[in-house]
């Protein structure tokens, strides 16, 4: 009955009676007032507004974290606290980790078999690890959006961009969902280039449009925190300024985590940048150094973190 | 070994033998292989094409060699080789499906199509043989089609480690069950609740399932395998359960492929004979209901007007071969379906 709980949370006033019911009997059996077991209310209040409240965006703090493929240790003791409104740059070598941390905040990491996570990470206190929790409902509060622009092929435009809606909510006012679906493609910079043709295939547009209809999909389900796992990489050099325009709209809004190979889109689009690595391969990845985005690229403490910011290796 | 010598007559330009040379390299060393098996006095139409075939590999490769050289002389006589293979192998299918549709297309008529052989001595129509096919094959996909797909669902969605791999095994095990034990099977099982002697219309789609179920998983499957996994995880980033996942994302990706995939199932067991002389039995009125006595199908028919013809024993073997070509048709519209399908609904993966 996972589906009936997630139902409410997407943001049907209609559907909260029902959801609030569910959450609290599905999500840790410990029945405290956490917001991951009753965030129905407060995604009831942000779909049906206009202008989603800028409240919603939550510190993520990770503590320790251990992640393992299998037997493999994939990123060792990162401690990092995200900030709200913040944008985050999560920057490094391939290979150390940084993916595998991002899809850890977000419950991702265990799809992998025989992945494991150890340590804590809380969002706004509460450890989304914890043993009650539900990985779906952490999933629709902290959205994330991939390398590969993945627009459902099976969908057009407007029910990829309410696919969020469709998949877990019950039945929504066609109104309702309308305007959930303008609100976020206008988010996501794409309403005036798609307004006219949202009946039509989601591939048929540039790998750009894509990459933001994908983003448009994420934030239609309101969530908190957005993750994006190099979201420019498939892209052209404008597509990608679109993209990093757009990062910085949103992060008014929302909590935004990005991995980047590329330095001047840390440098230019995120505020904090957390620097990764390893120190030799098969050794596991971890976090070198944290702080200002600014001063991560023109005063870091740690030298490794110069090398790479200035491309001396990596 | 001077293997990169220019060929004669400029840098680039070589020698190179004219387009219709394969055509008469073969043409001539038919007619040369003919002429020496006439004289001496062995001459039959499949030594002369061995014969012909051998020549000609061997006449093509020393031209070629002799003009544009032992590389492409060595393309030549592999390609001559192959297309001789190919040949080889349209060879019985052209010639059967020559004979079926020679022979059964003058009893393939409307009264063959509308009319049973109740009463009739000599003569009737196999409508009761294609209503039979029809139900009994409906009744096995139907039986087979939930089970297959989930089963495949489950071998690529939840499946893990080590019964996984055993569960395929057995499904590669199960396709290779002769028809006629997936036809006792069912005998057996029925006989056990019904008493011996039963014959029964779903009998026989059981015995068709259990032929059935492991082509609807195997296709199914790689179907299902082909699904990208960026698109599973897009949905689960979305905070969608998995069954949603599944049902709202990847079956309707897999969909266009999942009907093919069912559809070449169907003709792959519509034409079963054996399991179905254990279980339908043999019967000459229409009979519609699965559940109640016999009922007779295509295979079967044509078998038995075979096996035991009428007073008229040429007509009899004629509607033996008209139900072997409308048995043909129905598997060719299948396939013909299953492409239109695919090429309609089939959905653009961007990986």
């Amino acid at each position: 009955m996972e589906e009936k709980k997630v139902s409410a949370t997407v943001g049907s006033s209609e559907k909260k009676e029902g959801g609030t019911e569910h959450g609290s009997e599905s999500l840790a059996q410990t029945a405290h007032a956490s917001h991951l077991a009753h965030e129905a209310q407060m995604g009831s209040s942000g779909a049906t507004t206009t202008a989603p409240s800028t409240g919603r965006a939550k510190t993520i703090e990770a503590r320790d974290v251990n992640l393992f493929y299998g037997d493999f240790h994939a990123v060792e003791n990162v401690s990092l606290t995200i900030k709200p409104n913040k944008v985050t740059a999560l920057i490094g070598s391939s290979g150390c980790g940084k993916t595998t941390f991002l899809r850890s905040l977000n419950r991702m990491h265990e799809l992998t078999p025989g992945a494991r996570v150890e340590g804590s990470i809380t969002l706004d206190g509460e450890d989304m690890y914890a043993g009650g929790v539900d990985p779906v409902r952490v999933r629709r509060l902290v959205g994330m959006v991939f390398q590969q622009p993945n627009p459902f092929p099976t969908m057009s435009i407007y029910d990829n961009v309410a696919s969020g809606l469709n998949l877990n909510a019950g039945k929504i006012k066609k109104s309702q969902k309308d305007e959930v679906v303008e609100r976020s493609l206008r988010g996501s910079n794409l309403w005036e280039e798609v307004k006219d043709r949202l009946d039509k295939p989601g591939l048929g547009l540039s790998g750009g449009q894509q990459q933001r209809l994908c983003i448009a999909r994420a934030i239609a389900i309101e969530p908190e925190v957005l993750l994006m796992d190099e979201p420019c990489s498939a892209l052209d050099p404008v597509a990608t300024l679109a993209i990093e325009d757009l990062i910085g709209e949103l992060k008014s809004r929302y909590t935004i985590v990005i991995v980047t190979h590329n330095m001047q889109q840390a440098a230019r689009a995120s505020d904090l940048t957390a620097f990764f690595n390893l120190e030799e391969s098969g050794k596991p990845g971890r976090l070198v150094e944290v702080g200002e985005t600014e001063t991560i690229f023109t005063n870091p403490t740690e030298k490794a973190t110069e090398d790479y910011v200035s491309g001396r290796f990596g | 070994m001077a293997a990169i010598s220019s060929p004669p007559g400029g840098h680039l330009a070589g020698g190179l033998l004219p387009k219709w040379a394969p055509y008469a390299v073969y043409a001539g060393s038919a007619a040369l292989s003919a002429a020496v098996l006439a004289a001496t006095g062995a001459f039959t139409i499949a030594l002369t094409l061995v014969f012909a075939v051998i020549v000609a590999c061997i006449g093509m490769y020393v031209w070629a060699r002799a003009v544009e050289g032992p590389r492409r002389a060595f393309d030549r006589t592999i390609t001559m080789m192959i297309a001789a293979a190919f040949a080889l192998a349209m060879i019985p299918l052209i010639s059967l499906l020559y004979e079926v549709i020679s022979r059964g297309l003058p009893g393939l008529n409307w009264e063959f199509l509308t009319e049973d052989a109740r009463g009739v001595i000599n003569g009737g129509g196999a409508a009761h043989a294609l209503v039979g096919t029809l139900v009994i094959t409906g009744v096995a996909a139907i039986i087979s089609v939930p089970i297959g797909i989930m089963a495949a669902i489950y071998l690529t969605e939840y499946g893990e480690g080590k019964l996984r791999k055993a569960l395929t095994f057995f499904v590669d095990v199960m396709t290779g069950i002769p028809s006629i034990v997936a036809g006792l099977f069912a005998y057996a099982l029925f006989e056990l609740f019904l008493g011996p002697g039963i014959r029964l219309g779903v009998m026989g789609s059981v015995a068709l399932s259990v032929l059935m179920i492991p082509i609807v998983i195997r296709s199914a499957e790689e179907v299902l395998k082909i699904v990208p996994n960026h698109l599973r995880e897009a949905a689960y980033a979305l905070g969608t359960p998995k069954w949603k996942t599944i049902t709202k994302i990847v079956l309707p990706t897999a969909f266009a492929g999942l009907v093919t995939g069912v559809m070449l199932s169907v003709a792959r067991i519509i034409g079963e004979t054996a399991p179905l002389l254990v279980t339908t039995g043999v019967i000459d009125s229409i009979n519609s209901d699965p559940f109640e006595g016999r009922m007779q199908n295509l295979a079967v028919y044509a078998y038995s007007e075979y096996r035991s013809p009428g007073i008229d024993k040429a007509a009899s073997y004629d509607r033996a071969w008209a139900a072997a070509l409308l048995l043909i048709a129905i598997v060719m519209i299948l396939n013909v379906v299953a492409r239109l399908v695919y090429r309609r609904y089939k959905t653009e993966i961007h990986r």
